[in-house]
């Protein structure tokens, strides 16, 4: 239980986690801060559900350590630590009703009668299912049912609330209410929140830290718009939205901005924002970041190319370029309407400008492509690890 | 429609045909109904018969007598106790030992159990003559004397297979998660099974114990062989058919079929009581 104000952080110490030659879980060292919701993004596969279910006691660590607070709970069975989980498919109980589903974990604990029910009829209030507590799981929608996964498992106010991929499984529309429904209800219980999902927009809407998962290690961790902003490696860049990334070679410095000589022109990076100050360096900039350039810009990065694509989508266009920068890796521009619909057809040449304060620099041998591949996920993947 | 008017009627052809379209999949189930309950409802009607000879194969005049007096044939009525008493046993041996075989069939991997789902299946494969004869041979060997303990055995034997097959196939169909989710919920290993895993798997053990019953009831080949002077009511039924079979065998039979149907009805209304409730 959580001690009346102080809520517990949790830490992972280097933990690792195999299933026979394969390394679900590479030597990860996290803190997850008390009361916070913490998202782990990441494509199927990279070990999220692992480290979640090892948080849950589901799994044992092959080495490392999860301490919460100062206890170690790295061995301790699932019903001995205070931390309840929401599965992705809800695993509510079928032959109980949703009361005594709710009620479920109070009982094991030994709460009785009239306790239990002012408990579960309260936390029925919060999710906004009281009406319904006396039906079974099977004569519930997708979204009552994992309203009752979350009432379940927060009766019983843990100190930590796993989430796994808690939404996949609604459609869209739903998927952006429950969204507000639980950052609502997080932000009422305190409680610390750790959601596991592959959507990166889900992450970055609901979140206050994001940590990105990939083959089994943390890539960047940090508050969304941060790591929006600044990312730190081409997987995030190209998973945690859309990136345009370009080769370069670092010839020098003007004050406190770099010099990247890239195919077709010099870019310029401030070096606040540069993995490195000599040498090559993957150059980046946010797609939205771009707009068509009027003549009159002064201090601005520049790219010309030819446009393969022009999609009108009302609020935004988008173009796509070919460049000098690299034919196989057409350039992604959204530019605003904000001045009416331009006329710009495929064929054309048009050149782009964006602020040097946008411009990214990430290490050199970096991979342009990683992170790319997942884009097209559908949310309602499984996790298949 | 507006356009109603406007579409050709529809040819009696076109009707008729569309009527049997419609209509087939319930002719069809209605057709197969009959076809199963045909024989219980022959066997229920001469239960009423009052048989002109030996044979009760021709109807000759409606009587109550049969029902009337059932033990007309003391004999036949302890058969009948026999059997109900041989079934009960080895149906609640069987129950238990074959969940305990599913559970661990399903839960656990161990040397030999790709072995193990082998040998249940066989006695299911085997034709009964050649279970009936060798075991028969077994108890013979090991001085066992022939009678209700070596029929009850030998219905243990058999009736497990089915057993195993009926619960490991409840089992595998339960979605993992949930026990993951009672454990979760600060359920231990031993109130996971009590609160969560036994409600879950309860209908499965149930079809099972149902499947035990009525496959111990009336086997006839198996008991034949390892039955001694012990006479179980299909042994009797066997032995009367060739007398004459008298009616109380029938008010039996009408009996099992409305008893076992009855039974069916109260577990469907108490479910749909609980339901509502």
């Amino acid at each position: 239980m959580a001690t009346a104000g102080r809520i517990e952080d949790l830490h992972i110490v280097r933990v690792t986690k195999s299933f026979g030659a394969f390394t679900a879980v590479d030597d990860l060292t996290l803190t997850i801060p008390g009361g916070s919701f913490f998202a782990l993004l990441g494509p199927s596969g990279c070990g999220k559900t692992t480290t979640l279910r090892m948080v849950a006691g589901l799994e044992e660590p092959t080495a490392g350590q999860i301490l919460l607070g100062d206890r170690d709970i790295t061995t301790s069975r699932p019903y001995q630590r205070s931390i309840n989980t929401v599965f992705q498919s809800y695993a509510l109980f079928p032959h109980l009703d949703v009361f005594e589903n709710v009620a479920f974990g109070l009982r094991r604990r030994g709460v009785k009668g009239d306790d239990v029910t002012k408990q579960v009829t309260s936390v029925l209030e919060l999710v906004e299912l009281a009406s319904l507590a006396r039906r079974k799981p099977g004569q519930l929608s997708g979204g009552q049912q994992q309203r009752v996964a979350v009432a379940r498992a927060l009766v019983n106010r843990p100190d930590v609330l796993l989430l796994d991929e808690p939404l996949g499984a609604l459609d869209l529309k739903l998927r952006r209410q429950m969204q507000i429904e639980l950052k609502r209800i997080q932000s009422e219980v305190g409680t610390t929140f750790i959601h596991v999902t592959h959507d990166q927009e889900e992450a970055m809407t609901m979140a206050d830290t994001i940590a990105v998962m990939n083959a089994g290690v943390i890539e960047q961790m940090g508050a969304p718009a941060e790591m929006y902003d600044l990312p730190k490696t081409a997987f995030v860049a190209n998973f945690l939205g859309q990136s345009n990334l370009v080769q370069g070679q670092i010839t020098g410095q003007e004050g406190d901005l770099l010099v990247v000589r890239v195919p077709g022109g010099d870019v310029r990076v401030p070096v606040s924002r540069s993995a490195d100050t000599t040498g090559s360096l993957v150059v980046g900039v946010r797609p939205e970041k771009l707009r068509v350039a009027n003549g009159n810009e002064a201090n601005v990065n520049r790219v010309r190319g030819r446009v393969l694509d022009v999609s009108f989508i009302g609020v935004s266009t988008q173009y796509t370029l070919e460049t000098p920068w690299d034919p196989e890796r057409p350039v992604t521009c959204f530019e605003q309407n904000d001045e009416g619909a331009p006329d710009v057809k495929p064929g054309d040449t048009l050149e782009l400008v964006w602020e040097y304060a946008y411009t990214f620099g990430l290490d050199g041998d970096e991979d342009l492509e990683a992170g790319t591949q997942f884009l097209g996920e559908s949310s309602t993947d499984d996790e298949d690890e | 429609m507006s356009t109603k008017e406007a579409a050709p009627r529809p040819s009696t052809w076109h009707r008729t045909s569309r009527w049997i379209r419609n209509h087939l999949v319930v002719a069809y189930g209605l057709a197969a109904l009959f076809y199963l309950f045909l024989p219980i409802a022959v066997v229920f009607a001469f239960s009423f018969n009052k048989p002109a000879g030996r044979q009760n194969s021709t109807w000759n005049q409606f009587s109550l007598d049969a029902w009337r007096n059932i033990c007309f044939d003391p004999s036949m009525c302890t058969a009948v106790g026999l059997s109900l008493r041989i079934a009960l046993i080895a149906t609640t041996i069987a129950t238990l030992l074959g969940t305990l075989i599913a559970f661990a069939l399903v839960r656990h991997r161990f040397r030999g159990r790709a072995l193990t789902n082998l040998l249940i299946f066989l006695p299911m494969a085997t034709p009964e003559v050649v279970l009936g004869s060798s075991l028969l041979a077994l108890f013979l060997n090991a001085g066992l004397p022939l009678g209700p303990v070596t029929i009850t055995i030998a219905h243990i034997m058999f009736c497990i297979s089915f057993v195993v097959v009926t619960v490991k196939a409840r089992l595998q169909g339960m979605d993992p998660r949930l026990e993951e989710a009672a454990g979760d919920l600060y359920a231990n290993e031993r109130q996971t099974f009590r609160y969560v895993t036994l409600p879950l798997v309860a209908p499965g053990i149930a079809a099972a114990a149902l499947l035990s019953f009525s496959l111990s009831f009336d086997d006839y080949i198996i008991t034949n062989f390892n039955s001694g002077s012990t006479l179980t009511f299909p042994m009797y039924i066997w032995g009367a058919a060739l007398r004459g079979i008298p009616p109380q065998v029938n008010v039996v039979g009408s009996i099992m079929f409305f008893g076992s149907l009855a039974i069916v009805l109260v577990a469907q209304l108490a479910g749909r009581a609980r339901r509502k409730a």
